[in-house]
């Protein structure tokens, strides 16, 4: 596999693609900062990557550079057959109510530039002999729930938009991974509380490495989370209305 | 932004604990504010050397900062963030032919804390302890700025942080050299030890043809059986010598609760410990067996969270070495007190240290020394810990700070002839005391 990492460096992102290097696929790191995507490089390589490892900026948050930053990747790495985008912003939903300037980005991130990058990168790969595009979601987006709705709708959008990209490409072999973690422990997660079923990122990159492999269109991770997430969406919306996680 | 939470924290004996305001970032950098911090790692030491100096401190935990920065694959050089832990060094560095220098009894320790608490193993008598493989260390100081420091440069802070307990500055980098290995199999050879003259001289004869060499000691053994155990010797087998592929990870069992106080009382822990004995005694200690490395080195973390096993009040480590110029008979005074006290349980460890390092606070020194677990029962148990203490300081002496949660501060001073110079040094890189933990309160005077 010949694979971009779009927050590569850190947390679920950094765990994968050290699968991956380990493995021998090529790994190209795409990100904001220039210092630490050469720190992460660097770690892929002395932990004895096998294939090519490079980087290049990349900024969720400037649509216009994706073009150009799948171009330098894909010549990075000798033709990207994968895309990975494990970044997306997340604040708590106290931050977003209050604040609309924060909730518009995040909003942004996590839906629209992550969206715009997935479908350039589909067209791209369905123009050559196909690839895999795995975007990371949330169980956040699988049911609205007053206490984080706002980060579950940007996810929500995106799961829709990730089932649909799966479908319409299907036939010009461009197959779409769409996980959806539940909590995992990670720096972004830091402060939480840590409910139940929390994974650890080594564990879920495992299982997204399996279902990257495979092409599966909905990969849960920790597994569990795709039953727990079943009981929550059947839950009628006058439960919803009393619970209050 | 990176989060904190206010956690309850203590060490592996889970005694004491404290709450903390812990923060675990990918980048490790001191916080601008200038207000104290705890650095922490795995949390593997047992007592609390990383428990805030008071409820509420700030505590770094560094496990999140792991990655490697540079491999030199024809010396064994190894750069990394001081958060990467042995356990990863192992999985990534082991099938590649190298292994750490020096590793304690657990895998779950991070690289930072194997410098901050200069941790020995069972090769100690040879290879000596952990410091002496470190070639660099970025050391961020209490004014903020990152200082390199080494055995030829900025030796002091670097003699200073060895073994200096997070008491120096945050280590955000680490510089060392692993060791080739050619498999990741033991050639072990055990043998049971009558008692503990047997079991010293063993260790000793030992010393010269096998890397790695430790006893394991009924220590509820008492009169002439007292010492009585196991002798174990080790090194990494050669290609020709084991299987050709690695062994597999062993199944890992964890203990689920906080085990009820009445499991590991005296009479149970005696039925144990004579098993245990009596199973390897029968064992015929004659031909080598070939054996995964990890049982030989770190047999209990085939046991997750095993410190659950003292209950909620939790235990202390006991670990002392004695000078060989002082004898036996310390050691055996230690063995018996604590028998008498009937407070010890599981076995102890006995193992024949190397010279010393010239790391200022750095534990082991020539001679013979002993980690027993005792269950935390409160001021009888502290008060048999201030006993074993009077007879390590006679015996000039001292106890492993990465294991202690008792002892007096008058005592530690009395155990530690460098411990003015590292507050020479400490007093130059921290005169505020930025760096500062319970142990650091307990021992040290520092303020809370």
């Amino acid at each position: 596999m010949k694979a971009a990492i779009v927050g590569g460096t850190r947390g679920m992102g950094r765990a994968l693609a050290r699968l991956l290097a380990a493995r021998g696929d090529a790994v190209v790191l795409l990100g904001r900062d220039a210092h630490e995507l050469a720190t992460s490089a660097r770690d892929l390589t002395a932990r004895g990557a096998q294939g090519a490892v490079a980087t290049g900026r990349l900024d969720l948050a400037e649509p216009a550079g994706f073009a150009a930053a799948l171009d330098a990747a894909d010549a990075a790495a000798g033709g990207l057959d994968a895309l990975v985008v494990t970044a997306g912003d997340f604040a708590v939903q106290d931050d977003l109510e209050r604040d609309p300037e924060r909730l518009r980005h995040l909003l942004e991130v996590n839906f629209t530039a992550t969206a715009t990058l997935c479908q350039l990168a589909a067209e791209r790969f369905a123009a050559r002999c196909g690839g895999t595009i795995c975007a990371f979601s949330s169980v956040a987006g699988d049911r609205a729930r007053r206490s984080n709705y706002l980060y579950g709708a940007s996810k929500a959008g995106l799961s829709a938009f990730l089932e649909g990209l799966g479908l319409a490409y299907r036939d010009r072999h461009v197959r779409v991974v769409c996980v959806r973690p539940g909590f995992v422990k990670t720096a972004m997660t830091a402060g939480l509380p840590v409910p139940p079923f929390a994974g650890e990122p080594d564990a879920v990159a495992q299982i997204v490495l399996r279902g990257l492999d495979r092409g599966t269109p909905v990969v849960y991770a920790p597994p569990v989370w795709r039953f727990v997430m079943l009981a929550i969406r059947l839950l009628p919306r006058a439960v919803m209305r009393r619970v209050r996680f | 932004m990176d989060g904190v939470s206010l956690e309850t924290v203590a060490g592996w004996g889970r005694h004491p604990v404290a709450l903390g305001a812990v923060s675990r970032p990918e980048h490790l950098r001191l916080p601008p504010d200038g207000l104290a911090v705890l650095p922490r790692g795995l949390g593997r030491s047992y007592g609390d050397a990383a428990v805030p100096a008071a409820p509420g401190a700030r505590v770094l935990e560094t496990s999140r900062a792991d990655r490697a920065l540079a491999f030199a694959t024809a010396s064994g050089l190894l750069t990394c963030e001081a958060g990467l832990s042995l356990d990863e060094v192992v999985r990534v560095f082991l099938p590649r032919g190298w292994f750490p220098p020096v590793t304690p009894g657990t895998r779950f320790v991070t690289v930072g804390g194997c410098v901050a608490c200069d941790v020995h193993g069972k090769n100690h008598h040879r290879d000596g302890s952990f410091g002496g493989f470190v070639e660099r260390l970025v050391v961020q100081t209490a004014d903020g700025r990152l200082v390199e420091c080494g055995p030829t440069r900025e030796r002091e802070l670097f003699l200073a942080t060895v073994g200096g307990m997070g008491l120096t500055g945050l280590i955000t980098e680490v510089t060392f050299r692993l060791v080739p290995v050619q498999t990741a199999w033991m050639i072990v050879e055990t043998e049971p030890v009558a008692g503990l003259t047997a079991m010293l001289d063993g260790l000793r004869a030992a010393a010269s043809a096998w890397p790695y060499t430790v006893g394991w000691i009924d220590c509820l053994a008492r009169g002439p059986a007292l010492g009585r155990g196991i002798l174990m010797r080790g090194r990494h087998a050669a290609r020709g010598e084991a299987p050709a592929a690695p062994p597999s990870e062993p199944r890992r069992i964890s203990v689920p609760l906080d085990a009820p106080g009445w499991l590991l009382r005296p009479a149970l822990m005696r039925g144990f410990n004579s098993a245990y004995y009596g199973r390897r005694a029968r064992r015929p200690g004659g031909p080598a067996r070939t054996v995964p490395y990890q049982g030989f080195f770190y047999p209990l973390d085939a046991i997750g969270g095993w410190n659950r096993l003292y209950g909620r009040r939790g235990f202390l480590q006991y670990q002392c070495v004695i000078p060989r110029a002082a004898g036996a008979a310390p050691v055996a005074e230690v063995l018996e007190r604590v028998a008498a006290a009937g407070a010890a349980s599981f076995l102890a460890v006995i193992k024949d240290c190397g010279p010393e390092a010239d790391a200022y606070l750095s534990f082991p020194l020539e001679g013979t020394t002993l980690a027993l677990d005792l269950a935390y029962h409160g001021a009888a148990t502290e008060s048999l810990v201030h006993e074993l203490n009077a007879t390590v300081i006679a015996a000039g002496g001292r106890i492993y700070l990465a294991k202690d949660a008792a002892t007096r501060a008058q005592d530690f001073a009395r155990m530690v002839p460098r411990l003015d110079e590292w507050r020479r040094v400490r007093d130059r890189w921290d005169p505020e005391r930025r760096f500062r933990s319970a142990l650091s309160v307990r021992l040290l005077g520092d303020r809370p």
